[in-house]
């Protein structure tokens, strides 16, 4: 905990986008993520890795306040977005959510076409004109990857693309939004390698606009991809640093033995 | 080795019990459709459609006003009790999931469900039928509507139920409110699911004599009055079959034919439905 509140002085070097403060998260009575304190940098990708239901999915999840939607889960503390408290009750969360995207572990497409699938979002936030919304939707799904093998099909459903196809669709669906920060569940775990390399470095072209947040199961993956990461274990941020320093030398001895396969 | 041929032998029991049951099960329905269309093709023809219910030991005769009764009742049935129906498992699934008031709406609606058809006949016949002073068409729509009712409730809810949490969460994820999420995405991903709710329901109403007898009664003459009493087929065939009399026994068989195959037809046209639609 300690180390934690030290780092965060030192850890980023850039702008910071998303800062927690004191953040307490419960289900009911239970605390799921304890006094978590720290900063992510602007258009850099940071990871979080732990075990499982080391709480970094639940921590991923209150930057959107997905939360919510669930009677009985709750959030103490603050977490800034540019500053600003998206905890308060004056935030409406239907435009936070369009700030802060997000892609899930499972592909979502909705049951409507390509096209369609993109312009639900857009439309929501916006009033454009078809030309508009149509160039819209090209651009979002260059952005991810999938224009090419979409463009000629953008009528068909969104449910008769590939998985790794469904993720793109859902990456595109968010960024379409145009949102500040882009959070990723664990967005490869349900995909084949190719897929998941395709998606790897889609993250890594996608941090040039976004902010991007990503969940992962694989230490790889987070020591590929991202450029800071934080290693939660049972509900606490251990250690939080840049990630080739802290994959290479861990300060946290907790983190060395996570890392080096030795439990988790 | 021992173990695997008892294995085996385990096995080939099971799977000949079940072979057995289903057969049992399909034996009936079988013999059902073979009866009801062996004993109802003879009345089969053009004038079943065209000719009224004729008065006994008439010549000619069919069921004409029965049919187009039968039509009105229970499309007015299902006019009233689907949207109701619908929205009422739109609450149990999205809104009131855990809520009291949705515990004790999806306890009521199981009662109703399971109610018998006459209780519903004679509740309507008590407070439409006695209070108005008479039989009439609408009040058998009500009944056939109150048995619609709790079917597509039932159906609209389990169906939302099925619709993944992270496909509601993709929707709200986007900043979509909740009645966006609900009409657009969630409603969408079940619908095969509720019309093939709303055709079973359909099909279970469009035999149903019991909840008639005591409420549109039955008409002899073409009526679209649905003030007066009107024809139907169950109840015409419920008079017909009980009759002494031969050619309205062999219309009461032809309208059990007609029914049966109306509710066939539903029921696959529901099965080819749910099923294109999973395929997509």
């Amino acid at each position: 905990m300690q180390a934690a509140n030290q780092s965060k002085q030192s850890v980023i070097t850039g702008p910071t986008q998303i800062a927690f403060r004191n953040f307490n998260f419960y289900y009911g009575e239970f605390l799921a993520l304890k006094n978590i304190n720290f900063e992510m940098e602007k258009n850099k990708v940071t990871a979080f890795i732990g075990p499982s239901g080391c709480g970094k999915s639940t921590l991923l999840r209150t930057i959107n306040r997905m939360y919510d939607l669930y009677p009985n889960q709750r959030a103490e503390g603050e977490i800034l977005l540019n500053n600003e408290n998206l905890l308060s009750p004056k935030v409406d969360v239907t435009t936070l959510r369009a700030r802060v995207g997000m892609v899930f572990q499972k592909p979502t497409p909705f049951p409507m076409s390509i096209f369609d699938n993109i312009a639900f979002g857009v439309s929501l936030h916006e009033k454009l004109s078809r030309a508009e919304l149509e160039e819209r939707v090209q651009w979002a799904l260059v952005k991810a990857a999938l224009w090419p093998e979409v463009k000629d099909k953008l009528h068909q459903s969104g449910m008769s693309l590939s998985g790794g196809q469904q993720q793109r669709l859902c990456i595109a669906r968010g960024i379409a939004v145009k949102p500040e920060v882009l959070l990723l569940d664990e967005p490869t775990s349900a995909l084949d390698p190719i897929s998941t390399s395709r998606i790897e470095e889609l993250v890594i072209e996608l941090k040039n606009d976004f902010t991007i947040v990503i969940v992962t199961h694989n230490m790889q993956q987070a020591a590929r991809i991202s450029d800071y990461t934080a290693y939660m274990y049972l509900g606490e941020l251990i250690e939080y640093g840049v990630t080739d320093e802290l994959f290479l030398r861990p300060k946290k001895k907790e983190t060395e033995d996570y890392i080096t396969g030795r439990f988790g | 080795m021992e173990l695997l041929a008892r294995r085996k032998l385990t096995n080939q029991v099971a799977l000949g019990m079940s072979m057995a049951a289903m057969v049992f099960g399909l034996f009936w329905l079988a013999w059902i459709l073979l009866t009801v269309i062996q004993l109802g093709i003879d009345g089969l023809s053009l004038s079943l459609f065209t000719e009224m219910t004729p008065p006994p030991g008439a010549e000619t005769g069919g069921l004409a006003n029965a049919i187009v009764g039968s039509l009105i009742l229970v499309g007015l049935g299902t006019l009233v009790g689907t949207p109701i129906g619908i929205m009422a498992g739109i609450y149990l699934a999205e809104y009131g999931r855990y809520t009291l008031l949705g515990r004790v709406t999806r306890f009521v609606n199981d009662l109703l469900l399971s109610a018998p058809s006459i209780v519903i006949g004679l509740f309507v016949y008590a407070v439409i039928v006695a209070t108005t002073g008479k039989f009439s068409a609408w009040s058998g729509a009500v009944a056939l509507a109150l048995l619609v009712l709790p079917i597509v409730v039932r159906t609209t809810e389990n169906m939302l139920m099925l619709v993944p949490g992270s496909l509601r969460e993709a929707a709200f994820a986007l900043g979509a409110p909740k009645h966006v999420v609900i009409r657009k995405v969630t409603l969408r991903a079940a619908r095969s699911g509720v019309v093939t709710g709303v055709l079973l329901a359909v099909a279970r109403i469009a035999g149903e004599t019991a909840p008639l007898l005591f409420t549109a009664l039955s008409n002899q003459f073409w009526s679209l009055d649905l003030n007066e009493p009107m024809a139907n087929l169950p109840v015409t065939i419920f008079k017909f079959a009980m009759s002494p009399f031969e050619d309205w026994q062999r219309l009461a068989w032809a309208g059990v034919l007609l029914i049966t195959l109306g509710v066939l037809g539903l029921n696959i046209i529901a099965r080819v439905m749910f099923r294109a639609e999973k395929l997509h």
